[in-house]
């Protein structure tokens, strides 16, 4: 086994890099297809009315334009909704509410973007002046956008089916257990906190081009994707009737995601189905408006979080209760990110016998809402260490203590949490020191001390954390109400000359897959790094796949990798045992040569290669010519990454701006195979929680308007925004996937929030503060200060 | 419709464009060089930055006409025509500095630039105020800074001593 990882663990620089610092890369919106049309939509600039009438005529005859679509022409078609991939039933066993999602708004618009006519014409200017001429009466309604709102008795309901504006109203754990720990306890600490509404914001934004062919009866859609089989899956079977075979979806360069390229998008079938009708190919490309209004948002949750504890301590139960926005409709994985991805991780990293948490989930008047880096962790992650630290605070025990006394060992793995998930490996006292150590924690008094003589206010917050990625396991997220499997595949195309080619159904959109796998597949065939290649996004060319996100390539998808290159071996292995005239147990593969044991006869990799394929002395009775394996594996389990995240920081108190001035992260992902990438990938999630903690909000006005639509006023992390992000590592293996990996996508947008929160309420823990909700902005914390009337204390 | 004329990446061209013909729509449109991205509608990303004359500039927020007579470089125009890569497009690959790659020719070029215009030395706040015109969402912009550093010690002729 350890052979297998020879090669593995050095920062390979990145193979794709070359295409990208050159101007190179093929993103969707750099591609034209021959006799290629443009389509602008037409998007709803109210909250919520009634669309009386669509008059299209004068759109329809200005210059250049070839056709105006309503949905009366989908529904002429057939065409179906945009359908959502994961039901959840509520307490009382009924399935949730799951209104329709037309791909055109029908009758009714419900949030603002919501797209209602699509125009198509010669030229993208052309499309944009004619939908400028199209005339829509609409009977205003009222709207709801903010939570409070949505759940108040009486208020405006977005779908008729949905009293209460309530999709579902879920639970888990065990509800007496917690509610007797309650009564026994010695101390009880409440915190009521929100969860702040984000736009992932990719730099890319959207595109897709739909193209086909009357010969053949072909659809193409080229589509900004992190996962171009689900998109093939969902808008073939569900929305256009496309038999998988005559539809091909290619995800080519992607320009970032953070899981908000993961959903199907009414876009990429009006483009498709519209190039059928035209027969022309049909692109259209977001702007950035659009984008902050059509993209789904992440997070959006309030919440009651209460933990109940021993005089000692020691948590005896947590009780948590949730509402969560949904938006307007139901977006592929919505239901699942409060739930599944949210609530299952309330245990944490500690020891607390008993859970009960509920969540309602509700629609707005909003952007559909789903999964955004983390998805559902983020906000079990905040949620639970921002109470530790309020527990710390209300008990006056220290909050690292606090932590310790609560882990969760390092010899009680597997360790089986009350709500349902079964942690496999991990060593949060590990993390922690390692933590501790690099951020110095013990010199933060002198530090604080000559802030103060600066007149600087200073905190310092921690985090600890685990999270469940690599998902999943087909048959237990089918039975938690998935609609579709999360296993991965890998096909290994063994050329006759010894190179390979690696087909992969994961997408690398900035995570660097060419490289990583790469490295992979090099080290456990024996062969040179240059001699793979990974190709990934195309339907046409990869077997099957369900993509990237929840951290899952490496884990999942590397995996089927290595189940793949099993299968190469042994073949590898039968073929070398005809040629070297031995039995097949006797034929050992070790560093690209397959070697009779105790022997010095061998054969490398590159000559059984050219035997499989030139089988002139080869057991051709018995074994098919060839080397060329796929493989699909599904996990055991999540995996779980965790670790610790110090943010120090400083507070002006005249302006109220916040600085980060030191970060350091100490994560257990598993075992590392690039780590300037995993490095790269950790901080690039910190950048992100920063922004969440600090700087980031989509805001709704009281009427649904959405205020923060462009990056003038929604607050992007910027250069000067961020610190220097250290990065260590501390490893346990993952006990049930063949590389030992756990995943590092995710963990830096998961476990830093609460770290800088955790910062900014210790730095102001003077001015009587227990509690701050994000983004902890310079106006929120001025406003504080200021309020307080007090001075500095070193003043 | 009128014409504009320019040299884009020492070739010289005619073009005929609209009155509201953005620049960056006649580089990625008429001449085919998507290397420059539109990330934005409001000049805030920076994912569209070339030069014009040896000046970063946001080609989202210029018109084509407004380049006539101009000199512009591109990403597609930095490497040597033996394909030698630019100093700073090398120092991005060696530290990490892109990631989906989206970002990466605008920023490339806004930090080529201030690496010129700051010959007497660029400290890390600098490089960071300096390119908070570009968006990055990958990196949170730690290896940019390094590359950005590396690469202006590699374009002034300094040595550079290991900070970290």
């Amino acid at each position: 086994m350890n052979a297998i990882f020879e090669g593995i663990g050095a920062s390979v620089r990145r193979k794709e890099d070359l295409r990208f610092i050159s101007g190179r890369g093929h993103y969707t919106d750099d591609m034209n297809r021959t006799g290629q049309l443009h389509c602008i939509l037409k998007r709803s600039d109210r909250p919520h009315a009634i669309i009386r009438s669509i008059d299209t005529s004068a759109a329809k005859a200005a210059p250049g334009v070839v056709a105006v679509f309503t949905h009366a022409d989908l529904d002429a078609d057939g065409v179906g909704g945009v359908p959502c991939g994961w039901q959840i039933h509520s307490k009382d066993g009924s399935p949730m509410v799951e209104p329709a999602h037309p791909v055109l708004a029908t009758g009714r618009v419900r949030h603002v973007g919501d797209p209602i006519v699509a125009v198509i014409a010669e030229t993208r200017q052309q499309a944009k002046d004619a939908a400028e001429l199209l005339v829509i009466d609409f009977e205003d309604l009222p709207a709801v956008a903010h939570i409070a709102d949505a759940i108040a008795p009486g208020a405006p309901l977005v779908h008729d089916a949905a009293p209460g504006n309530t999709c579902f109203d879920w639970h888990i754990g065990d509800k007496a257990m917690v509610d007797a720990a309650f009564e026994r306890a010695a101390h009880r600490v409440k915190l009521d906190l929100t969860n702040n509404r984000l736009v992932p914001n990719a730099m890319e934004p959207r595109c897709a081009i739909g193209d086909y062919d009357p010969m053949s009866g072909d659809f193409t859609l080229i589509t900004t994707s992190q996962n171009p089989h689900v998109i093939r899956l969902l808008m073939g079977a569900f929305v256009l009737h496309i038999p998988e075979h005559r539809l091909r979806v290619v995800a080519p360069d992607v320009g970032g995601g953070f899981g908000s390229k993961i959903y199907h998008y009414a876009e990429e079938a009006i483009v498709t189905w519209a190039a059928g009708k035209l027969h022309r190919p049909v692109k259209w490309t977001s702007d950035r408006t659009e984008a902050f209004m059509s993209d789904a948002h992440g997070r959006d949750h309030a919440s009651t979080a209460e933990m109940a504890l021993d005089a000692e301590g020691n948590f005896l139960a947590l009780r948590v209760s949730t509402v969560a926005n949904l938006g307007a409709y139901l977006s592929t994985f919505a239901p699942a990110v409060p739930t599944y991805l949210s609530a299952t991780l309330l245990a944490g990293v500690y020891r607390t016998p008993a859970i009960y948490a509920e969540v309602r989930a509700i629609f707005t008047n909003t952007v559909p809402i789903d999964a955004y880096r983390g998805a559902g962790r983020p906000e079990s992650t905040f949620l639970l260490e921002r109470l530790l630290d309020t527990i710390a605070h209300d008990t006056g025990i220290d909050r690292i203590e606090l932590r310790r006394r609560n882990f969760i060992p390092a010899d009680a793995f597997p360790y089986q949490t009350p709500v349902a998930l079964q942690y496999d490996s991990g060593d949060y006292q590990s993390t922690l020191n390692a933590a501790l150590k690099a951020a110095d924690w013990d010199g933060f008094p002198a530090r604080k001390a000559e802030a103060n003589s600066r007149g600087k206010l200073r905190g310092i917050g921690v985090s600890t954390y685990v999270e469940a990625c690599g998902i999943a396991p087909s048959k237990l997220v089918g039975a938690l109400g998935a609609r579709a499997a999360l296993y991965e595949v890998a096909q290994i195309r063994v050329h006759p000359t010894g190179s390979v080619s690696v087909f992969t159904g994961t997408h690398s959109h900035g995570q660097g897959h060419e490289t990583t796998f790469a490295q992979l597949v090099a080290s456990q065939l024996g062969i040179p790094y240059e001699n793979v290649d990974i190709v990934h996004g195309d339907t046409n060319k990869i077997p099957f796949g369900m993509g990237t996100y929840g951290s899952r390539s490496l884990a999942v998808g590397g995996s089927a990798m290595v189940k793949a290159m099993d299968k190469i071996i042994l073949k590898g292995r039968k073929i070398a045992a005809h040629l070297l005239e031995a039995a097949v147990e006797d034929v050992v593969f070790e560093n690209g040569q397959f070697t009779v044991a105790g022997t010095d006869r061998s054969k490398s990799f590159g000559e059984i290669a050219l035997t499989a394929y030139v089988p002139h002395n080869y057991p051709i009775e018995e074994l098919e010519p060839g080397l060329e394996e796929t493989a699909f594996y599904d996990p055991a389990n999540f995996t779980f990454p965790g670790g610790c995240h110090i943010c120090e920081v400083e507070i002006d108190p005249e302006t109220g701006v916040t600085t980060v001035v030191n970060f350091t992260a100490v994560d257990d992902v598993g075992r590392v195979i690039n780590p300037m990438i995993v490095e790269g990938q950790i901080q690039g999630g910190v950048a992100q929680g920063i922004g969440q903690a600090l700087l980031e909000n989509a805001v709704y006005d009281q009427q649904g308007q959405l205020v923060s639509a462009s990056f003038m006023d929604y607050t992007m992390p910027r250069a000067d925004d961020l610190p220097n992000i250290s990065v260590g590592t501390e490893t346990t293996l993952c006990t049930h996937n063949p590389l030992g990996v756990k995943g590092c996508g995710e963990v830096g947008a998961i476990g830093s929030p609460p770290s800088v929160i955790n910062a900014v309420v210790d730095a102001l823990s003077d001015y009587g503060v227990r509690h701050l909700d994000m983004p902890a902005t310079a106006h929120k914390i001025w406003s504080i200060i200021n309020a307080s009337g007090m001075k500095m204390a070193a003043e | 419709m009128p014409n504009v004329t320019l040299t884009v990446n020492g070739k010289s061209h005619t073009v005929e464009v609209e009155g509201r013909t953005l620049l960056v729509e006649l580089l990625r449109e008429k001449l085919g060089l998507t290397g420059t991205h539109v990330g934005c509608d409001t000049s805030q990303c920076g994912a569209c930055v070339v030069h014009i004359d040896g000046n970063s500039v946001k080609s989202c927020t210029t018109l084509a006409l407004q380049a006539d007579g101009t000199t512009v470089t591109t990403i597609e125009g930095l490497a040597a025509a033996d394909g030698t890569l630019h100093p700073m497009q090398e120092a991005f690959r060696e530290h990490h500095a892109l990631q989906c790659g989206f970002c990466t020719p605008g920023m490339v070029m806004s930090a080529i630039d201030l690496v010129q215009k700051n010959p007497q030395g660029l400290s890390e706040a600098d490089i960071r105020h300096g390119l908070e015109g570009n968006l990055c969402r990958c990196t949170g912009y730690h290896n940019i800074v390094k590359a950005v550093s590396a690469a202006w010690h590699t374009m002034h002729g300094k040595e550079l001593v290991a900070a970290e």
